[in-house]
């Protein structure tokens, strides 16, 4: 049976004048890159003003040519560069595609990119390595901007694998610290996982159309059959939730908290884990084509937005609340593009926002962690917001967006994905729906604690800390720049941005009212919104002590992320321990066992022979030579005779 | 007619002949003039890439690009047949390259047993040997050339190796042995009932000459052989022992070229004789082959020791090699031959390393390193750069030769290739993760004492004998049609009528 892919191919205008330059967006941080890590400690100077300035320069481009694109026509230009592999029949170019979904993400990356690149001049000032950091941190944003920016699956996957290896190295950053580093694997193992499925994706690709360019792929998917369209979905989506940290291949997400604070915000939070939206929106035909698919990409959303909000009540490291956090609004973001047809865009809308917000949040967290020793603990903080006005401020503004309090920028990206929930037909409609508000609830809940916690109540600091302060200008600026957009851009993106995004994904039609009418689902999540904050409120206006209690199963399992690391343990790494101890068991005494136990028998069973194996190289010459003779003078025989 | 082809064989050796014959007190002059061979052979070979010969038709066969054919042994109708095309061609000049920047090495550092002149005279023998084999179009000649490098190779381990040098040393050469038998007997075999041992004859016959029975012998005879060589699970055991106890240089000749001889030899000798043959046994080859990848990367995770994890997982890779010249198309041999030299070039470069970190710590046990970042930043960020270079990161040279050994695999449409296809995938993820864990354990945590007083700084000729490897991971990487383009043509003229 053919697949039901519908695809209306947009005419790509070849780059020309300033958008023929469109490469240069890359190519800066990467030089950029390049640089810092190859003139070493020479460049330690002037090394982290060279690393926001290339950001800087790709954010001022970015603005130039979103500004050119919107005069297009079509809004789409592309630039293939040179023939990247021609293998066989196989031929892909090395290709770039400015549109609008890539437009938009190139404002955000280096956009945000800049403010969490200033930020992080004064947050690594006191550290040996900051040079090496922006040097990694450049290299990410030419990775990520290369990821967005390809106009094939295998440009994503360069993209895609080059994010993937600065945050490893991001991550590891504090090498010497056995916990980060063993976590800096966890993170590119996990992902590999995932990237496996990707990989096979693009594969499936080339043996099925032979080619890997997205309007090629667009076009020739309708020739497929569904389950061919279904196993490629599925292979796409496995290689999404290792990147943006969905279930099964979440857990590695809190772990990655190892690294410094502003690779959190800007890898962690605003672009790097939301790339598995990216690629799903991107490949909006293929999901849009096959309602099971969509319903697989739903209930990972679904899912690990649940898991990510119980997970993130239990918490008490203020980046790992914030990255439980993460995992469940890009869990939002998944439902999103799950439902499909309109909501492609709404997910985006989310995406966008979350980088404002939830970047603010954790340069925030950042601020705290400054002036209190690198303490992380919730429970150690209170009272804050005497000492940090701007930190407090700017947080605060963050936190109402994120649990979706109107006019800010949560409430208007948030609240159309639990709309589109419910409007999905069926009862997974009334399913979806529900665990978004629910977590809408939830959501508001842990973030009220976070916020009550660190900066409100009684003062429940270490015993060093006597005078915390705010942060120098450096990193309070972008702060309020970041708190800016968290407040006003979701506004400003409601309906411009689902425009700016057609025809590149679908356009919104308005779906017929099918569970709960719009006013309905704005009220219910204004409600949950406002219990899950007084809630939290009246439980932690007070603080709370020193240490966690002990508590019920319930919040022991969140406690312990709901023993998906237990799991992972019991079902992956012992089997795999035995598996590699029984092969190289088999290897050595088997198969080598059997080699050596093969000569000594030839050996023992021809004693005198033995005399020959001296060991010495002339006489194994000797024997050669007389072989050599013996077979020439056979090749003779057969000649001759 | 080309001298050049002569010159690229006649020059290390007469080098190789300079550099032993001068006396002792001599040594480092022998060197100098060992290394200046090299760099003129590498010099001449690679303006080989000219063609002086007419462009072929594209019909099944060889259609080297410069070649010399001369009577040899007239008697026996041997002839002393040379040709270079695009199949050979970058093997060549990767041979070239890593001889010279290998006898440049021993110029600055000779292992304990001294008598660096004689080793800089077995790397240019081995040289000739290796080179000889991808220029060879005669049969018997390709047997020869490729026996030439078994005994340098032996002493080579045998002097300059480590502390249980002579069990391996030995071991290689019983191996290799077994497999030259295989390959005489093929070669005999092959030459006894068509009458011809001229390679571009018999692949242009395409088999034709031969019983489909004898075909599916000889074609067994030759994977064997090759098989040893490349190595091929399970024929592999002898490589860890090899290359662990080999010297720094031994090592880096050993992977990089060395086993190139054997998958060379595949698409060269045992598709292009016997293709039907080929056809028949390509399942039960892709089916080692993808055993040799998922278990070479496994056992790999078990390793305890750099040069043994680094040389298992040459297994797994040179699998991925050996599974795109199993598909038996053109996308898989293009594949598999840009693989070989993304393996030449990484696992060499990472077996120089292996040699840097043991000769500053002298030891190689995982458990006993760590730090190294700590103490040496610039030596660990360039094993950084060649583990994950060997990891098959989209980008650099290693990630081609994988990923389109699985298209090439997925693309025969059968049930058996997509399985093969998609473990072989599965196994490409599990390189990442032993390649972590040896980063893990050597450049990360705190310094381990036996880390924590090396030099800091790389040598000079450390930094002259890794750049070229490092410059060349990212172009091949970067620009992988550099290295495919030239072999589409003739990988074409091999497979056409194989499948």
């Amino acid at each position: 049976m053919l697949s039901t892919v519908e695809y209306a191919a947009v005419d790509y205008a070849p780059a020309s004048g300033l958008l023929s330059s469109v490469w240069l967006l890359i190519a800066i941080p990467a030089v950029s890159a390049a640089v810092l890590l190859l003139l070493g400690r020479r460049a330690d100077r002037w090394g982290h003003w060279l690393g926001c300035l290339s950001v800087g320069a790709s954010f001022v481009l970015g603005l130039l040519y979103f500004a050119r694109l919107r005069g297009l026509p079509n809004r789409s230009v592309e630039l293939n560069l040179y023939t990247f592999i021609p293998v066989g029949r196989l031929r892909v170019e090395f290709g770039l595609l400015f549109d609008p979904l890539a437009a938009v993400f190139v404002l955000l990356i280096t956009g945000v990119g800049f403010l969490i690149h200033l930020y992080a001049v004064g947050y690594m000032a006191g550290d040996p390595g900051r040079r090496r950091f922006f040097g990694y941190f450049n290299l990410f944003v030419a990775a990520m901007l290369l990821l967005v920016l390809g106009n094939n699956y295998l440009m994503l996957y360069l993209g895609w694998e080059g994010v993937g290896l600065a945050s490893y190295l991001l991550i590891a950053f504090w090498y010497d610290r056995p916990s980060a580093a063993t976590a800096g694997k966890k993170a590119f193992l996990m992902n590999r996982v995932g990237d496996a499925g990707l990989v096979l994706a693009i594969f499936l690709l080339f043996a099925t159309l032979g080619t890997v360019n997205y309007r090629d792929v667009f076009t020739g998917a309708a020739g497929l059959t569904t389950g061919t369209v279904l196993i490629l979905g599925l292979l796409l989506l496995l290689g999404a939730t290792g990147k943006s940290g969905q279930f099964p291949l979440h857990p590695w997400l809190p772990d990655a908290m190892e690294g410094p604070t502003p690779v959190s915000a800007l890898i962690h939070a605003a672009t790097m884990v939301t790339a598995g939206v990216y690629l799903i929106a991107r490949s909006n035909p293929i999901f849009s084509a096959n309602s099971t698919l969509q319903l697989v990409v739903t209930s990972v959303g679904a899912l690990t937005l649940m898991i990510g909000c119980i997970v993130g009540c239990a918490k008490d490291d203020i980046k790992r609340v914030l990255a439980w956090s993460t995992v469940s609004q890009i869990g939002y973001m998944f439902l999103g593009v799950g439902l499909g047809a309109g909501a492609y865009a709404l997910a985006i809308v989310h995406l966008l926002a979350h980088g404002f917000f939830k970047a603010g949040l954790f340069l925030g967290a950042g601020s705290v962690m400054h002036t209190m020793r690198e303490q992380v603990d919730i429970r150690r903080f209170g009272g804050l917001w005497r000492s940090m006005k701007i930190t407090w401020a700017t947080f605060g503004i963050a936190w109402l967006a994120i649990i979706g309090i109107p006019p800010l920028s949560g409430y208007f990206s948030k609240e159309p994905i639990i709309v589109a929930a419910f409007e999905r037909p069926g009862w997974t409609g009334w399913l979806f729906g529900t665990v978004a508000l629910l977590g809408a609830g939830l959501t508001a809940f842990y973030m009220t604690r976070l916020f009550v916690l660190t900066f409100h109540g009684p003062k429940r600091w270490t015993e060093d800390i006597e005078h915390p302060h705010e942060s120098p200008p450096v990193m309070t600026i972008p702060l309020i720049l970041l708190a800016v957009g968290a407040a006003a851009a979701g506004w400003l993106m409601t309906t411009s941005v689902p425009e700016w995004l057609t025809p590149t994904l679908p356009a919104k039609t308005h779906e017929p009212v099918v569970h709960l009418a719009h006013g309905v689902v704005t009220t219910l999540s204004t409600v949950v919104t406002v219990l899950g904050v007084g809630l939290a409120w009246a439980l932690f206006r007070n603080g709370t002590a020193l240490v966690p209690r002990p508590a019920g199963p319930v919040v022991t399992a969140a406690r312990r992320n709901l023993y998906f690391d237990a799991i992972n343990r019991a079902v992956f790494e012992v089997p795999g321990r035995w598996l590699t101890r029984a092969l190289v068991y088999v290897d050595g005494k088997g198969i080598d066992g059997l080699v050596n136990g093969l000569a000594a028998f030839v050996g023992g069973g021809s004693g005198r022979l033995r005399r020959f194996q001296t060991g010495f190289v002339r006489t194994y010459a000797l024997s050669m030579l007389a072989g050599a003779l013996l077979i020439v003078a056979a090749f003779l025989a057969v000649r001759l005779g | 007619m080309s001298a050049v082809l002569v010159l690229v064989l006649a020059i290390p050796a007469l080098g190789a002949v300079v550099a032993a014959a001068l006396p002792a007190r001599a040594d480092r002059a022998g060197r100098v003039v060992g290394t200046l061979a090299a760099a003129l052979t590498f010099g001449i070979s690679v303006p080989l890439a000219v063609r002086t010969e007419p462009a072929g038709s594209g019909a099944r066969g060889i259609h080297p690009w410069q070649q010399l054919d001369v009577a040899w042994v007239p008697g026996l109708d041997l002839r002393f047949h040379l040709g270079v095309d695009g199949i050979s061609y970058p093997l060549v000049v990767l041979t070239t390259l890593l001889t010279l920047l290998c006898c440049g090495y021993t110029l600055w550092s000779v292992p304990g047993a001294g008598r660096g002149r004689l080793l800089t005279a077995l790397l240019l023998v081995i040289e000739v040997g290796i080179l000889g084999t991808f220029l060879a179009l005669d049969l018997v000649l390709f047997f020869v050339f490729f026996e030439v490098v078994l005994l340098p190779m032996y002493a080579v381990i045998a002097v300059w190796g480590g502390d249980r040098r002579r069990h391996a040393a030995r071991k290689f050469v019983l191996y290799t042995l077994f497999g030259s038998v295989l390959l005489l007997v093929g070669v005999f075999t092959v030459v006894s009932t068509t009458g011809t041992a001229d390679l571009v004859r018999l692949t242009a016959e395409g088999g034709s000459g031969l019983a489909r029975g004898t075909q599916l012998a000889a074609f067994i005879l030759f994977a064997v052989a090759f098989a040893v060589k490349s190595p091929l699970w399970p024929l592999h055991t002898w490589l860890p022992d090899a290359h662990t106890e080999a010297p720094t240089v031994g090592s880096v000749v050993l992977a990089g070229v060395l086993l190139k001889m054997g998958t060379y030899g595949l698409i060269r000798v045992a598709i292009g004789v016997a293709p039907y043959g080929a056809q028949r046994a390509a399942p039960v080859l892709g089916i080692l082959a993808v055993a040799a990848i998922l278990v070479g990367s496994l056992v790999c995770l078990a390793q305890v020791e750099l040069k043994r994890l680094i040389a298992y997982s040459s297994v797994g890779h040179m699998g991925f090699v050996v599974l795109g010249i199993a598909t038996l198309t053109a996308t898989g041999l293009q594949a598999a031959l840009i693989g070989n030299i993304a393996h030449g070039i990484i696992t060499g470069l990472l077996f120089f390393l292996a040699g840097a970190v043991k000769d500053r710590t002298h030891t190689g046990a995982l458990g006993e390193l760590g730090g190294l970042r700590e103490t040496a930043p610039a030596l660990a960020g360039v094993l950084g750069f060649a583990a994950i270079a060997s990891l098959g990161l989209p980008g650099l040279a290693g990630f081609w030769g994988e990923a389109f050994a699985v298209v090439a695999s997925l693309r025969l449409n059968s049930p058996l290739w997509t399985v093969l296809g998609v473990l072989a995938a599965l196994g490409g993820a599990v390189t990442a993760a032993y390649f972590l864990r040896l980063l893990r354990r050597v450049t990360h945590g705190p310094a381990s004492p036996a880390v924590a007083t090396i030099r800091p700084r790389l040598a000079p000729a450390e930094l002259m004998s890794w750049a070229p490897l490092i410059v060349l991971a990212l172009v091949v990487g970067l620009l992988p049609a550099t290295v495919v383009s030239m072999a589409a043509r003739p990988v074409a003229a091999v497979v056409s009528g194989s499948r």
